[in-house]
């Protein structure tokens, strides 16, 4: 009979507040060697809190961390680095103008020092690399690298300074499905290697396959615990949530229309990757059309130039049989509805209140909230605020009133009024006819995801065409009537749902041709 | 045009393309410094003026040129902590905190020489720094020591910027904090550090004009030279290389300006000769506008731990 | 030390920050009078007797916050919409050239045109030279990305070096014995006075007339929706459908513009003529008085005789003790900084760790 591994990491009563805001209340979590604990919980639960007090970002209010034994000095990531803990974060801590050399080698020599090793440096990153199984180029310019190549970067910066705990946060938010294969196998590499992990993951089956336990997270509360083997997906979103959830309720498309929208062999000019080369596709009332794809392959492109802040340089884009024109003011007169997918930096204009961003976009053009220019472009703001309201309610928008600036709108509700300025049309103007949504639920808790997904079925069923471009494969694949995939600024047949394997998406996905 | 090379062939006007270049080479690797960190620093102006006059002040109290130099160091390094508290501490806006220096430097300087010489209407005259003989070098040695010290800087601070941990961590908080943060680097402290560097420097180039260049303090004296290195930065594409290259350039077109004044007669005002440089540096900025590789966390301000 | 945000802000607050500042100014600027060997409290009863003690002063104040009060909305509604137009002192004086080339008595009389021809085309003149002057910083920040800071600061100085060449010169008034100054204005140009036997002109009511109008443009009208947007987050802006770059000019007209009318005004109601010295740099001080009216159009008028009466109260005072007038230039410095700060503790409170 062996020992249990021992014991490499122990958080003991671990509590934090923002102000009246409880993040993080008692938590208590231990981790073995060799041992992959996975960290799940809703947005807001308190998981990337407790991380960074792991690592240092932050200062719990109480509790204790002890590492290999030895009790850790709180709020200094030099403390956690040299106890050995490393943080892969979920957006990359990169500097796209340095070379990966100088990304590893940033803080791990002494400050003073006249002269930096930096052949010595370059073995050492080389060997660190060969033996996890993660090839760099360290003279390459960060900036010039793809995102897997990027993820493999900030991870050789944690192995490079000898972490034997790491902690991964949200790792396969940006990969393909092979990739993210091909990160796992990493992983079971460094266990083997006696590595353990803590891996933050919202997505249930990833979770379950690469983990040895889970612990969940709910509203900064530990509420459970198990081994990974033996629990169910079930269980786990139940544990997330704290009651059992109605996911959207999915009915087949029944009714499909004419085309709406349609583009032909579309190219658009930009550096990197997000660029289209020949993008042909047909949006039909009454159908949701689901784009799969990693970001960053023309998605970006495609959103933009639907949303008229991007113009095409060759191929023909038309809205109900005219040409599209690449104004919003023109789009939202149309009859698009347009939902970005930062909302944060695109959907609203977070100093301004909340009732003035939900007319935001119908100030001109239709001047639904404005007089015309005779009388000097007056907002009606009584209708204006009036509207603000209606969407207030209809959509379930909650905060601070609507003089409250948008930024203080927390990101479901914020979606939620994003959503309801566009698909709710204020007096005599018409429902949408298409609808652009740019992954809608990214960063939303279980019961908004589940809100939102509802409004675009039920706006298919009302007739619209949905364009939805979501990098969530279960979205894409529960939500999509038809279904493409999109690569490096191509995009594949639209096929029906059922006619699509994950297998075939995933392979598509990372551009190969079936 | 035989005037043109009348005037570049006298050594004369090389070694007065030297001189007035000096406080541009400082006060560029001055605004460098900080802005590779990631914070603009627009205190430059009046941070000049502050080490003009407490250099000054020092060595007319009876002090020695050097102790003048360190005590207008210490002026800009003052300054220069206040604005690091303002702009790293409170992550306020750079913009206005930097007219706020400049604006609140200068009127104490100012201030202060009017209660130090209340009556005075020509300036008080001081020893200034006396050009280096002993070099035996053309051009060179007819410059005083500042003149050196600033040329010894540009390889010396491109060497510790490019070569050494301390200056791959003040590039990297102008870059990306958080990934400066997440390798144990303290962003605060390394911003604050780099700022106050800089503003030493901004005050030596201040001190260059009391004390090697002009011999007194006066009134709209530094007009407008610390806008103009902020200019060089952007067209020195961040490098001290190039920052000397940009602070020549400007010197030599400025010493032209003047000679061709005198040269060319009054054919045209000399008003729009003297408008040369200012319209030069904005020349300078709109060629390199597009391709700026700009240090990517410029005056994005950091507050660390907020989500 | 850490800063933590504010769950909300009572609007008590925000009054309570610019004069919780200014109080501490006041009280720091009183070290630099002990500096000067000079009795602070005599000194500071000077300084308000100086700015608010009399008629006279009243009016002496009233009459130096007219171009404040411009030059401080020509800041408010540029910095709202992000865009730093630092170069209002050259634009002044860009507005005050204009005027006088229109309305100045060359060669004698000037142009023989109606005063109510002439005077709406003096203003408008004096405007479009400072909005044009704005423009070029502008465009070259929307199109090409070049920092507006530096550019509008540089065309300050070349703003008035081409005044002085052309006082120098064609503007030159032969009357004035080799003093530079311009020909005068013609004599039914000039603004009326409002308060008789004072300098105090009209010039008053278009001032704070122009901040009312700036006020209900910037919160009733689309066009201000749209300069707040863009200044706030230009991109979400354009998602909106906010014509960025338009907007962006429409600004440069009206800082500009702005600007242009207070060296028009001056020209107009004070001086009656152009020279160099005409402004002791009311451009920057606009720029602070933006600042402590909270980019506000109707702050700023406040803010612009809160100003005033520290300059003139300080010429006045200074008269009487002896202490260097520059100390109204510390204090306006400085209390654009304590408002910063003061501004910053409304949002967030402080924690010591």
């Amino acid at each position: 009979m062996t020992d249990a591994p021992p014991t490499v990491l122990r958080l003991t009563g671990i509590t934090k507040h923002f102000g009246p805001l409880v993040a993080n209340d008692g938590i208590s979590l231990q981790l073995a060697r060799g041992e992959v604990l996975a960290l799940l919980g809703e947005n807001g639960a308190g998981k990337s809190t407790l991380m960074s007090i792991l690592f240092g970002h932050y200062v719990a209010d109480a509790g204790q961390i002890e590492v290999f034994g030895q009790p850790l000095p709180p709020g200094q990531p030099r403390a956690a680095l040299a106890a050995g803990i490393g943080m892969v974060h979920q957006h990359f801590t990169l500097a796209d103008n340095l070379t990966v050399l100088d990304n590893v080698l940033l803080g791990t020599e002494p400050l003073w020092r006249p002269f930096s090793h930096r052949g010595a440096a370059r073995e050492k990153l080389l060997g660190v690399s060969r033996q996890f199984g993660l090839p760099v180029s360290p003279d390459a310019l960060v900036g010039s690298l793809s995102v897997g190549e990027r993820q493999r970067v900030e991870i050789l910066k944690a192995l490079y300074r000898g972490a034997r705990i790491l902690i991964l946060d949200e790792p396969t938010a940006v990969l393909t499905p092979q990739e993210s294969e091909a990160l796992f196998a990493t992983l079971a590499q460094m266990v083997a290697q006696g590595l353990s992990i803590l891996f933050i993951s919202h997505k249930l089956g990833e979770v379950l396959r690469v983990s040895h336990r889970v612990a969940v997270l709910r509203q900064g509360k530990l509420v459970a615990e198990a081994p990974a083997q033996g629990t169910t997906q079930g269980q786990l979103a139940q544990w997330m949530v704290g009651h059992a959830i109605e996911a959207a309720e999915r009915r087949p498309a029944r009714h499909v229309g004419a085309a709406v929208c349609a583009l032909a062999d579309v190219h658009t000019t930009s550096t990197g990757r997000d660029r289209l080369q020949g993008v042909s596709l047909t949006l039909n009332a009454g159908e949701i059309v689901a784009i799969a794809g990693v970001s960053g392959n023309g998605q970006v492109a495609l959103a933009d130039v639907l949303c008229g802040v991007r113009a095409v340089t060759s191929g023909r884009i038309t809205l109900q049989d005219a040409p599209l024109r690449a104004r919003p003011a023109w789009l939202v007169r149309q009859g698009v509805a347009r939902i970005p997918e930062d909302r944060h930096a695109v959907g609203v204009v977070g100093d301004l209140p909340v009732w003035e961003n939900a007319v935001s976009e119908r100030l001109r053009g239709g001047h639904w909230f404005a007089h015309p220019w005779w009388r000097a472009f007056w907002v009606k703001r009584r209708a204006a605020r009036a509207h603000a309201r209606h969407v207030a309610e209809t959509f379930d928008v909650r905060g601070g009133g609507a003089d409250a600036p948008a930024r203080s709108l927390s990101g479901g509700n914020m979606q939620k009024l994003i959503l309801g300025r566009a698909l709710l049309p204020p007096g005599d103007a018409p429902a949408p006819v298409l609808i652009l949504a740019h992954q809608p639920t990214w960063g939303l808790d279980i019961g908004a995801v589940a809100f939102v997904q509802q409004q675009l079925i039920n706006a298919r069923d009302g007739g619209a065409a949905v364009l939805l471009i979501s990098d969530d494969l279960d979205e894409v694949l529960a939500l999509g009537d038809r279904v493409a995939v999109m690569h490096d600024g191509q995009l594949s047949e639209a096929r029906p749902a059922n006619d699509w394997t994950r297998e075939a998406i995933g392979l598509a996905m990372a551009g190969a041709k079936t | 045009m035989t005037e043109l090379l009348d005037i570049l062939a006298n050594p004369a006007f090389w070694i007065a393309t030297l001189r007035v270049a000096t406080p541009l080479i400082l006060g560029t690797l001055g605004v460098l410094l900080c802005e590779r960190a990631g914070v603009l620093n627009l205190g430059i102006e009046g941070i000049m003026v502050a080490g003009a006059f407490t250099g000054w002040l020092t060595v007319y109290a009876g002090h020695g040129l050097w102790t003048g130099v360190l005590v207008a160091a210490l002026t800009g390094a003052g300054f220069g902590l206040l604005h690091a508290w303002l702009t790293v501490g409170l992550a306020l806006s750079q913009h206005v905190s930097g007219l706020g220096i400049t604006l609140l430097a200068t009127a104490l300087s100012y201030y202060g020489y009017r209660v130090s010489f209340p009556k005075v209407n020509t300036p008080p005259t001081i020893e200034p720094f006396t050009p280096m003989e002993w070099l035996g070098v053309p051009i060179l040695s007819a410059q005083t020591p500042l003149t050196l010290l600033a040329l010894l800087l540009v390889p010396i601070l491109a060497w510790v910027l490019l070569r050494t941990p301390l200056g791959l961590a003040v590039r990297m908080v102008g870059e990306n904090p958080q990934a400066a943060e997440g390798q144990g680097i303290s962003v605060a402290t390394t911003r604050t550090g780099a700022i106050v560097a800089g503003s030493a420097l901004m005050g030596v180039a201040g001190a260059f004009l009391t004390l090697s260049a002009f011999n007194a303090f006066f009134f709209n004296m530094v007009n407008g030279r610390g806008w103009i290195c902020v200019a060089l930065v952007v067209f020195a594409s961040w490098r001290p290389g190039k920052a000397l290259l940009g602070a020549l350039l400007f010197a030599f077109f400025d010493a032209l300006q003047l000679r061709l004044q005198q040269a060319g007669g009054a054919w045209l005002p000399y008003q729009v000769y003297l408008m040369l440089p200012y319209l030069l540096s904005i020349l300078a900025l709109v060629l390199v506008a597009r391709k700026a590789a700009y240090p990517q966390a410029l005056m994005k301000p950091y507050r660390k731990g907020e989500r | 030390m850490r800063l933590e945000k504010r769950n909300h802000t009572s609007p008590a607050a925000y009054v309570a920050a610019p004069v919780g500042a200014v109080v501490f100014t006041l009280l720091i600027s009183a070290l630099l009078v002990l500096w000067a060997g000079a009795p602070v409290g005599r000194t500071y009863a000077l300084l308000l007797q100086g700015a608010f003690g009399s008629v006279f002063a009243l009016t002496e104040t009233l009459t130096r916050a007219i171009p404040l009060i411009l030059t401080g909305l020509a800041a408010a509604v540029a910095f709202r919409a992000r865009l730093f137009n630092i170069g209002a002192e050259g634009q002044l004086y860009a507005g005050a050239l204009a005027a006088i080339a229109v309305g100045g008595m060359h060669g004698g009389t000037g142009l023989e045109w109606p005063p109510y021809v002439l005077f709406p085309l003096m203003m408008l003149a004096a405007a479009l030279a400072g909005a044009l002057l704005l423009m070029g910083p502008a465009l070259m920040k929307a199109r090409l990305g070049v920092d507006e800071v530096v550019t509008t600061l540089l065309l300050n100085f070349v703003t008035l070096l081409l005044v002085s060449a052309l006082l120098d010169g064609p503007m030159k008034d032969p009357l004035s014995m080799g003093w530079p100054q311009s020909v005068a204005l013609q004599g039914d140009l000039e603004l009326s006075k409002l308060v008789p036997q004072t300098r105090l002109h009209t010039g008053l009511l278009w001032a704070v007339s122009l901040a009312v109008i700036l006020w209900a443009l910037l919160a009733r009208t689309v066009p201000g929706f749209d300069i707040r947007a863009a200044g706030a987050n230009a991109r979400a802006a354009a998602f909106a459908g906010v014509p960025v770059t338009r907007t962006v000019a429409l600004v440069a007209l009206l800082s500009g513009g702005l600007a242009g009318l207070a060296g028009a005004i001056e020209v107009a109601g004070r001086t009656g003529y152009l020279t160099l010295d005409m402004s002791p740099g009311y451009g920057y001080s606009g720029i602070v008085i933006a600042m402590l009216a909270g980019l506000h159009p109707l702050g700023v008028v406040a803010a612009g005789v809160f100003v005033a009466g520290v300059l003139v109260g300080a010429d006045s005072m200074s008269r009487a003790v002896g202490v260097p007038t520059y100390i109204a230039d510390v204090i306006v410095a400085a209390s654009l900084i304590a408002v910063l700060v003061a501004g910053l503790l409304t949002q967030y409170r402080v924690r010591w760790k």
